[in-house]
């Protein structure tokens, strides 16, 4: 796969380029811990004999189903993780409420459109962190992601003409910007941040 | 005292988060298509099931039960918008949508059967 996304993973940073099987390893160590911790969860108490046997499945799901490696060349930011999980609560609720509400409603018919959100920072994890986040809030549902282009198919429920569509487009980028504020690379923010007033999103 | 509190707030979480089922029950039968259908049933459920949880964690109150509600909550969270993803797109591509409700389909500009047919 060559184009955009490769050339932005490129961009992400030398960090991320250079890690090879140091980064490999760290991956793989993350995704064991964080087996165990639900192996401990689902057996309901911490003790050594869950731990072990935690090691001993987490280790088997991962020689035995592995996952195409994840780059993660970010970092973890607390304030952006706070303002990120506050504005997803606050439209979560919203949305919940008007779908509840337009669901009861007697007589009224809503209507939708399927727009094209280009996202700025088309990495994997982005793309998927973005489009998981934006298809919880209601009103929103993929359709259907174009990996290479970066680029999430979105049906908006209840739209009342093109002003409705452009409020989606902005509001789904501003998802985008909240999460790379809490988990981006550098790059990747400034990426985010310098494209702020460009709005053409139509592919 | 605390534990009455708690116990309120529980019961209060548990008629919300069951009021927004009820709601997304509507929604699924009046909704006029496919597309908006998934809307109503995945969405006010993530909200009422995350508050059904909280209402039954005010009430349990054991570390144990705390855990795995917490898993609950996760995978609810992790698998729901795979779910309606994929439904929305089998629905789409099967051409189970009413476009006289559509205001717009950049989905259909991009071209028939363009784009990454794999796994996204």
């Amino acid at each position: 796969m060559t184009g955009p996304p490769e050339a932005a993973r490129e961009a992400s940073g030398p960090a991320a380029s250079g890690r090879g099987r140091f980064g490999r390893w760290r991956d793989q160590t993350v995704a064991l811990g964080w087996l165990v911790v639900v192996w401990n969860l689902l057996w309901g108490d911490i003790n050594w004999a869950n731990v072990a046997g935690g090691l001993l499945v987490g280790g088997a799901v991962l020689v035995f189903f592995p996952l195409p490696a994840v780059s993660f060349g970010g970092r973890l930011r607390a304030r952006g993780m706070l303002v990120f999980a506050a504005r997803f609560g606050v439209e979560l609720v919203s949305a919940s409420l008007h779908i509840a509400r337009i669901a009861v409603q007697p007589g009224y018919r809503p209507r939708g459109a399927i727009i094209a959100v280009r996202l700025r920072v088309p990495t994997d994890l982005n793309l998927a962190l973005t489009a998981e986040a934006v298809s919880l809030v209601p009103g929103t549902l993929i359709l259907e992601v174009d990996r290479d282009s970066g680029t999430l198919y979105l049906h908006v429920l209840d739209t009342h003409g093109p002003a409705d569509l452009d409020v989606a487009r902005e509001r789904t980028r501003a998802v985008e910007r909240r999460i790379v504020r809490a988990v981006g690379s550098a790059a990747e923010l400034r990426r985010v941040e310098t494209d702020r007033s460009e709005r053409g999103t139509r592919p | 005292m605390i534990a009455t509190i708690a116990d309120w707030l529980g019961a209060g979480c548990l008629v919300a988060g069951a009021l927004l089922g009820l709601a997304a029950g509507v929604g699924v039968l009046r909704f006029p298509d496919a597309l908006s259908r998934m809307h109503a049933a995945t969405k006010p459920q993530v909200l009422g099931v995350l508050l059904l949880l909280l209402g039954i964690a005010l009430r349990l109150r054991s570390p144990a039960d705390l855990g795995m509600i917490l898993l609950v909550a996760v995978f609810q969270l992790a698998t729901a918008p795979v779910a309606a993803q994929m439904i929305g797109r089998a629905a789409y591509r099967s051409g189970r949508l009413d476009r006289s409700l559509l205001d717009a389909d950049e989905l259909a500009e991009r071209g028939p059967g363009g784009g990454t047919a794999g796994p996204a």
